[in-house]
């Protein structure tokens, strides 16, 4: 017990810097910050695993020795109570006047079957009886322990269904532009993260086509700019060549395909661009993500136009779905697209050799590019609004603002340990309630000879559990009902 | 807007009316305090001697006797028909407990008409749980009151209904606006009324555990004196947080429980050591070691109400501090 104690307060406190420290696996980001700002903690920090906390050698040596010690102690524990489910109830004491709660009454000489009503009594209130020569003992709630073996023993389950979904299942996110699709394999994800255990030929092979996204924003005055509406149409096919069915995606309501669930967990704008080089052609068309910075949606990316001749031609993009220029800068005012402009500066350079290696989509790698500038040096900053076209100085081509889709950012998942641990957390919450709120009680019932020829009858009582009330009241109720012959019971 | 204006008008009144209801318990204690020990006759042999005869009891003594929660005769020389009661004492106790029904029912109308100005249930931020949370607080404590007559629960309870909803009103305090789609789920009612209960709970077992740590205190000094003397025995207010305290931990494992289906519906994952969900864990600890404590040599009494305090302090840093203090995706208090 006082083992358990020192974990569970060790579990505890090694919990809290996770939640104080930006974590690694909630946002990244923010870990990186931290770093920049704090050189010399940053790095002993990263060293001790402050920023992956939860899968932290330390964390984890912490909570597999509580388990190890709840295990430790549930075994003897269950042997202990398999022989208690057996047991009688303990032998009358010879002194019941010394027990915590205690009556007696006068009984008639005459009454022989009191013991026998006392026992029926005492069977009716779920107590298991023996009776003995000149008394009865019984004892109730043995529930209480088997309520707490089940709690421990659910908890163990509860990290077993989680250690399944650690091993087998898997994660990963895919933005995908309203308008297109997404069909389940590997290359499709943005990120992907799986289990040891986890097959790549266990990824169900349905797509989901997103037919629009709907979003509402608040305009009223209180909390303007909240999300008020997330709703995606989408289109389900199951497998490929099997009837798509249509379906509708929310916040709170994933799609379940298999046992494959699909979540919705963000959105942002594409602004549609049209790049022309400079001879004339078309060297980029069509939609391209951006990452919102902040809650009004302000968001940054990267225009890339690799087969631009005879210069390649790329920019760096922020797209303002409310767009307001002051000596702020140009920002966003709003998350809705109620005002969307596009600004962008421009970067060109030689072609560059296909070398099939994966680059960042959203930001601009400008090695090899040199930026676009004006006569006095300045460079060359574009602003558009939807359906604005420009023609880069120098006569290095043009860009067109189209107009603008959003984009929804689904998670695709299956965690399989979940039913169990979630069963095992069922059970834990119903042992913990038999274990608090059970009363084990032990009551023994005596008759002996009082004075001159009188027969007495006494009750004595002792509670087992912390915390019970009306012990007092039951053993005096239970004498009073008792020493009432049965004629009077039945006269009322 | 009219619903909201009476809202909050009936939730300001109700931090005037439970300051009051604190008053006069405060006025009741300090007159109760007046009655000295000279004119009681028998004085601290009563205390002394009821508190050894629950001491000195073999174990289990715990459930022993039946536990009545209302005062013992001997420990409360000044109310009822003690020849040395005060008619001022019972009169501030009584006016005490009618400004707390007051209080209550202005703070049931404020939560009722936030419900009406919001069109939904009134769970949507921090300003709202806090109201709610306040009503089943003092919900708890006159049901008590009315069913064994702990009025000795009085200043306590009326001292954090009064500061709840008085930083309800003025520092969590965001204007009705309808729920982010995140919260657009059954979830949204199961999870929040879970937790607003068990926080209750909680809070309820922890300042009795304060009051149980007083008192002890007082007691091992032999300095009990004023409002401490017509406090129950150490063991019974140990027995009552106890109660408090079982029946809020099977809840709050229902409420994290509950929290992690609805995150897996919301968010796409179970768990995510979301700073609220970490708490929410760390308190769920603290509080299954006060259990364990309770029931280990050497740690029950003292040590277990330490910890019970601990638990109610990570609760409420668990709503005040994470809401304000750290970004996650609990972030709801909208302040």
């Amino acid at each position: 017990m006082r083992t358990a104690l020192i974990l569970l307060f060790a579990l505890a406190l090694a919990a809290i810097p996770g939640s104080l420290v930006p974590q690694r696996r909630i946002s990244p980001v923010r870990v990186s910050d931290f770093i920049n700002e704090h050189p010399t903690l940053g790095p002993v920090y990263d060293k001790i695993g402050m920023f992956s906390v939860y899968s932290s050698p330390w964390f984890s040596a912490i909570y597999l020795l509580l388990f190890v010690s709840l295990i430790g102690c549930i075994i003897p524990r269950v042997g202990v109570y398999a022989k208690a489910l057996r047991a009688r109830p303990p032998k009358t004491p010879r002194n019941l006047v010394r027990l915590p709660a205690y009556a007696q009454a006068d009984i008639s000489v005459d009454d022989h079957d009191i013991l026998d009503r006392a026992a029926v009594a005492l069977r009716r209130r779920h107590y298991r009886v023996d009776v003995h020569s000149d008394s009865v003992a019984a004892e109730r709630g043995y529930l209480r322990e088997a309520g707490n073996l089940v709690f421990h023993i659910s908890l163990v389950f509860v990290l077993i269904g989680v250690a399944i979904g650690a091993l087998f299942g898997f994660r990963g996110t895919s933005v995908v532009i309203a308008g297109q699709g997404f069909s389940n394999n590997l290359t499709q994800y943005d990120d992907f993260t799986a289990g040891a255990r986890f097959n790549e030929a266990d990824l169900a092979p349905f797509s989901v086509a997103v037919k629009d996204f709907e979003v509402r924003f608040e305009t009223g005055p209180v909390q303007r700019g909240a999300a008020r509406l997330f709703r995606a149409n989408v289109e389900v096919t199951e497998r490929p060549g099997a009837a798509p069915r249509e379906e509708v995606l929310e916040v709170n309501k994933p799609l379940r395909i298999g046992g494959t669930t699909v979540h919705l967990i963000g959105h942002g704008y594409a602004p549609k661009v049209t790049v022309k080089d400079a001879d004339g052609n078309v060297a980029f068309s069509g939609p391209v993500v951006m990452l919102p910075q902040d809650s009004n949606f302000t968001s940054l990316g990267a225009i890339k136009a690799p087969d631009a001749r005879p210069e390649r031609l790329a920019f760096e993009a922020l797209f303002l779905p409310t767009a307001v220029l002051n000596d702020q800068g140009p920002h966003s005012i709003f998350p809705d697209a109620l005002n969307p402009a596009l600004f962008a500066n421009v970067w060109y350079g030689p072609p560059k050799v296909e070398t099939g290696k994966p680059e960042n989509v959203y930001s601009l790698d400008t090695t090899g590019l040199m930026q676009l500038r004006q006569s006095d040096g300045q460079p060359v900053r574009i602003a558009l609004k939807v359906g604005d076209g420009v023609n880069l100085p120098d006569g290095k081509g043009s860009i067109q603002f189209d107009g603008w889709v959003r984009w929804v950012k689904l998670q695709i998942g299956d965690t399989p340990g979940v039913p169990i641990s979630l069963a095992a957390l069922g059970f834990a919450v119903a042992g913990l309630c038999l274990s608090l709120f059970i009363r084990p009680r032990r009551l023994w019932i005596r008759v002996r000879d009082g004075e001159a020829g009188h027969r007495v009858l006494e009750v004595g009582g002792l509670d087992r559990a912390d915390a019970r009330a009306g012990l007092t009241d039951d053993v005096a109720e239970l004498a009073a009902e008792l020493s009432r012959r049965p004629e009077d019971v039945s006269a009322t | 807007m009219r619903y909201e204006y009476y809202s909050n008008l009936a939730l300001v009144s109700s931090v005037v009316v439970y300051a009051l209801a604190m008053f006069a318990h405060a006025a009741e204690w300090a007159a109760a305090r007046r009655v000295s020990v000279a004119e009681r006759g028998e004085p601290e042999l009563v205390n002394v001697r009821a508190s050894e005869r629950t001491e000195m009891r073999p174990e289990p003594v715990e459930g022993s006797e039946r536990i009545d929660l209302r005062p013992e005769p001997g420990d409360h020389p000044d109310s009822g028909d003690s020849p040395a009661s005060s008619p001022r004492v019972e009169q501030f106790g009584r006016m005490g407990v009618a400004l707390t029904i007051i209080g209550f029912l202005l703070s049931i109308a404020g939560v009722l008409l936030r419900a009406l100005a919001a069109h939904r249930a009134p769970w949507g931020n921090m300003f709202e749980f806090t109201i709610t949370a306040m009503v089943f607080i003092v919900g708890a404590y006159l049901i008590m009151l009315w069913r064994t007559g702990i009025r000795w629960l009085g200043l306590p309870v009326t001292l954090l209904a009064a500061v709840g909803n008085g930083l309800a009103v003025t520092v969590f305090y965001v204007a009705v606006a309808p729920l982010v789609p995140a919260l657009h789920s059954v979830w949204f009612l199961i999870h929040i009324v879970a937790a607003a209960i068990s926080g209750a709970a909680f809070n309820v077992g922890g300042v009795m555990s304060i009051l149980y740590l007083i008192k002890k205190r007082a007691e091992d000094r032999g300095t009990v004196q004023g409002y401490l003397e017509r406090l129950p025995s150490p063991r019974k207010i140990d027995l009552i947080a106890y109660r408090f305290l079982a029946f809020a931990f099977p809840l709050w494992t229902f409420t994290v429980v509950a929290g992690a289906i609805w995150a897996e519906y919301a968010w796409g994952r179970y768990w995510g050591w979301d700073p609220k969900e970490t708490w929410a864990l760390v308190t769920w600890v603290i509080y299954a070691g006060y259990l364990h404590a309770r029931s280990t040599a050497g740690w029950r009494g003292s040590r277990a109400a330490v910890i019970a305090i601990i638990g109610m302090a990570s609760f409420w840093f668990n709503f005040v501090g994470i809401n304000l203090l750290v970004s996650g995706l609990h972030s709801y208090a909208g302040i």
